[in-house]
């Protein structure tokens, strides 16, 4: 039962017919994990407390920096030395109430991913390197968590939503991660600060149907979007049956961190 | 020849098919050694770009590793 506080808090989502009070418990009753508390983990955070889903997981072991507050906009000037989970978790719980936040203040690897995803009805890709992002998505695939990536760089962005071995995986698309320092990272070639607002925005937005149940996810189907030239497209995406973790003869049965793709800046954070 | 590139029309002077490696060439690919290439709406193995050819009216696309996100 919603209380009379919680009706007028979702009262424009319970007027939804694809909501309604039904749906708006289904989020109350939700798990999601963002894993990345920066420029994409900020606005999914955000709008995941504000629409009421239940219990959000959020990891990152980084402290706020003054050169995140461009784009990671749930963190404000004064948080700049606190660890970055704990910032998000202090505005999440301000907007919502309603909402457990539970922080990891830890980078994810093979050691603890399997452990902390698995609470979690829905992942979302937040991190900023290709080390992370192939061990979550082997992690997903593994454990059959649907998931939500996300990538950007520059002025550009792209998202997809795995439903593991029903849908294109990570893998399908990218075998392996690139030689590590081949393609660059945000901290070398910038990134425009709204970009991860309207990825972060669609990847929240999967979220929340995935746990409602409703419309079609963005599943084989890569969106890409140039924020320079505003200009979105769909690729679109099949499995791979070649694919190494989700494809007939996977090589990748168990998670392990790809050491090769990690940097220097990962490895100390 | 006339491929659809990204969703836009692109043009190879001169040749009426060749193979994934050349084309990548011709048309200038950036970070030809690590995009993906899916032709007519399969990802292609990158050990297939050599013997894998590419012909007038083919659809193709290139898709980019980004690793940003924080």
């Amino acid at each position: 039962m919603l209380s009379e506080e919680q009706i007028q808090r979702y009262s424009r989502h319970i007027i939804l017919k694809e909501v309604g009070g039904k749906g708006q418990r289904k989020l109350l009753d939700g798990r999601v994990l963002i894993i990345g508390a920066g420029g994409l983990g900020a606005p999914i955070a955000l709008y995941l407390a504000a629409a009421g889903v239940g219990t959000i997981g959020i990891a990152d072991a980084d402290d706020v920096d003054l050169s995140n507050l461009q784009r990671q906009v749930i963190h404000f000037t004064p948080d700049i030395g606190k660890p970055k989970v704990e910032s998000a978790r202090e505005k999440m719980v301000a907007i919502n109430p309603d909402v457990k936040v539970i922080t990891f203040q830890e980078w994810i690897s093979a050691a603890n991913i399997t452990g902390i995803i698995a609470d979690y009805d829905f992942i979302i890709d937040g991190t900023d390197n290709f080390a992370a992002k192939f061990l979550i998505n082997d992690a997903c695939v593994l454990a059959g968590k649907p998931y939500s990536h996300g990538g950007i760089l520059q002025f550009d962005g792209q998202t997809i939503t795995i439903k593991p071995k029903e849908s294109a995986c990570y893998r399908c698309i990218f075998p392996q991660p690139p030689p590590k320092d081949a393609i660059p990272t945000c901290s070398q070639a910038g990134v425009i600060g709204v970009l991860p607002g309207v990825l972060g925005t669609i990847q929240a937005t999967e979220a929340i149907k995935f746990l409602l149940g409703k419309g079609d996810l963005l599943t084989d189907r890569l969106l890409t979007y140039n924020a320079l030239r505003m200009r979105f497209r769909e690729v679109p995406l099949k499995r791979k049956s070649t694919c190494p973790v989700c494809g007939d003869n996977p090589t990748i049965t168990e998670v392990k961190d790809e050491l090769d793709a990690m940097t220097v800046c990962d490895l100390k954070g | 020849m006339q491929l659809t590139v990204n969703g836009k029309p692109a043009v190879i002077e001169g040749r009426e098919s060749l193979n994934i490696t050349s084309m990548l060439d011709e048309l200038q690919v950036k970070d030809s050694l690590y995009v993906t290439v899916e032709l007519n709406g399969d990802i292609l193995d990158r050990p297939t770009f050599d013997s894998t050819i590419v012909k007038d009216g083919d659809t193709v696309e290139f898709l980019y590793f980004m690793g940003g996100g924080r």
